[in-house]
């Protein structure tokens, strides 16, 4: 790499202290005698409170998170999904939009299938329910899935969704990224394959600053080579 | 055998050295987070993997994750062949060395999950359960599990009536006393400590200081090489 900026923020590992104010702990903190510690390795963010942003790790599903999913298997009145976390998720028949009977599950989704879910509910011990996103169950029958770690999901969004959209209105793309670090691209094959690249590269580059810039010129000078090819 | 000349060791260093140290943080591509170590003549290979669903199922606990830690010689890893696979030294150490680990992972975020630790010892020179421990928690750390600080081990022993940080092969093999130590280098609560040999009150209580010390300065050493995996690549 030719030019690359500097960590716009701190490396901290576990253990490090943070700060000395305990009411300023936040997400990947603790706090002991007073003080907040580091309880991860990753990005220390400091501005009215002190969190760490994750550098690795495994996706644990939030209420409300919409995340891709796998149909891993189908029981008798449940769809087992996989969304790439330590836990199972189970969809209910019931969730979905209209009354159907158990034989016909695997017809409406069946085992390998992706879909788009929203993540309805998440108990102490994990159990996790999942229900199609906006009423509507989004089983995703072209494009491709691509996966990065779900730290860089927000790299990959961008402030205020700005990456995507940057992505979406340089190629001829449809991008739907999950929580769970799944991301699903439709579109012209040239297109989903400079897209994955692009994709892998802000995954690799998530913790620089700078990024939008670098990736702009990326695709610009990807586009052009493609067209050149022709 | 004669251990200390002129205040030198056999191998040249102070009663209080270290050996040479390396760290290199996410050597395996397919593990969840790793390490490989270079602690003198050791190296050694720690993976981390989870948390993620348990097998065998009747492990599982409600309420937290479980640990589960394999320390294992390659048959290779010493001079004379060592028959594969676990035996009661090795299952002794598999289950210190989880808990010397074990407190400070914060278990309670991923119930009914494992985090399954491997440590491989490559080649062996005395002190690998000690440097296997160092590269065990680098690697979680590296796997991003939630941990209220970095686990740090080394060895301390009694050479020709000398307390001595560190030792290698010959001073293990042949020396008076042999001592790891492991601790939370910031809380200063220890986790592991063994003792192989005679030490008097007096002694022991110097080398347990000392063996604080060389954890000290590994902590150091752990968070140092954890930086440089992401500043590292922004020098090339």
């Amino acid at each position: 790499m030719k030019k690359q900026e500097k960590v716009d923020k701190t490396i901290v590992v576990p253990g490090d202290l943070l700060s000395e104010d305990a009411a300023k702990a936040a997400e990947g903190t603790y706090v002991e005698n007073g003080k907040v510690y580091s309880l991860i390795y990753g990005l220390a963010d400091e501005r009215e409170k002190v969190r760490v942003i994750p550098l690795s790790g495994k996706y644990l599903p939030a209420t409300g998170d919409v995340v891709v999913g796998m149909v891993s298997d189908i029981s008798f009145s449940n769809w087992k999904v996989d969304i790439n976390s330590p836990y199972e998720a189970l969809m209910h028949i019931s969730e979905y939009p209209r009354r159907i009977e158990s034989s016909e599950m695997a017809k409406i989704m069946g085992v390998g299938d992706l879909a788009i879910f929203k993540v309805v509910d998440v108990d102490p011990s994990m159990k996790i329910e999942l229900a199609p996103r906006e009423g509507q169950l989004r089983v995703l029958r072209s494009g491709r899935v691509v996966e990065v770690s779900y730290t860089k999901v927000p790299r990959v969004i961008g402030r205020a969704g700005s990456m995507i959209s940057l992505l979406k209105s340089k190629l001829d793309v449809n991008i739907f990224v999950g929580k769970n670090g799944r991301i699903w691209i439709n579109g012209k094959v040239e297109d989903e394959d400079l897209a994955v690249k692009v994709i892998k590269r802000i995954e690799q580059e998530a913790h620089t600053s700078g990024l939008t810039d670098r990736i702009t010129k990326l695709l610009e000078e990807e586009k052009h080579g493609v067209h050149e090819k022709r | 055998m004669e251990f200390m000349k002129n205040g030198k060791r056999i191998d040249n260093r102070l009663p209080n050295e270290l050996r040479p140290i390396k760290f290199e943080v996410g050597a395996l591509e397919r593990a969840d987070g790793s390490c490989y170590v270079e602690h003198g003549g050791n190296k050694i290979m720690a993976a981390v993997y989870g948390p993620r669903a348990v097998h065998p199922r009747h492990l599982q606990q409600a309420n937290r994750a479980i640990i589960r830690y394999r320390y294992n010689m390659a048959s290779f890893s010493v001079e004379e062949r060592r028959r594969p696979g676990p035996d009661r030294r090795s299952i002794e150490i598999s289950k210190v060395s989880r808990e010397a680990i074990d407190p400070v992972i914060i278990k309670e975020f991923y119930p009914r999950s494992t985090i399954d630790i491997f440590v491989e010892i490559l080649q062996a020179d005395a002190g690998t359960r000690s440097a296997g421990i160092n590269a065990a928690s680098v690697a979680l750390a590296d796997a991003g599990v939630p941990m209220r600080g970095l686990i740090s081990s080394c060895a301390v022993g009694k050479v020709d009536d000398t307390v001595v940080l560190d030792l290698v092969k010959e001073e293990d093999n042949y020396g008076q006393a042999d001592m790891p130590v492991a601790m939370d280098v910031r809380t200063g609560e220890v986790t592991l400590l063994q003792m192989d040999g005679h030490l008097t009150l007096d002694e022991f209580e110097q080398a347990l200081e000392l063996g604080k010390i060389g954890c000290a300065s590994i902590a150091k050493m752990q968070r140092e090489a954890l930086i440089q995996k992401y500043r590292g690549e922004e020098d090339e």
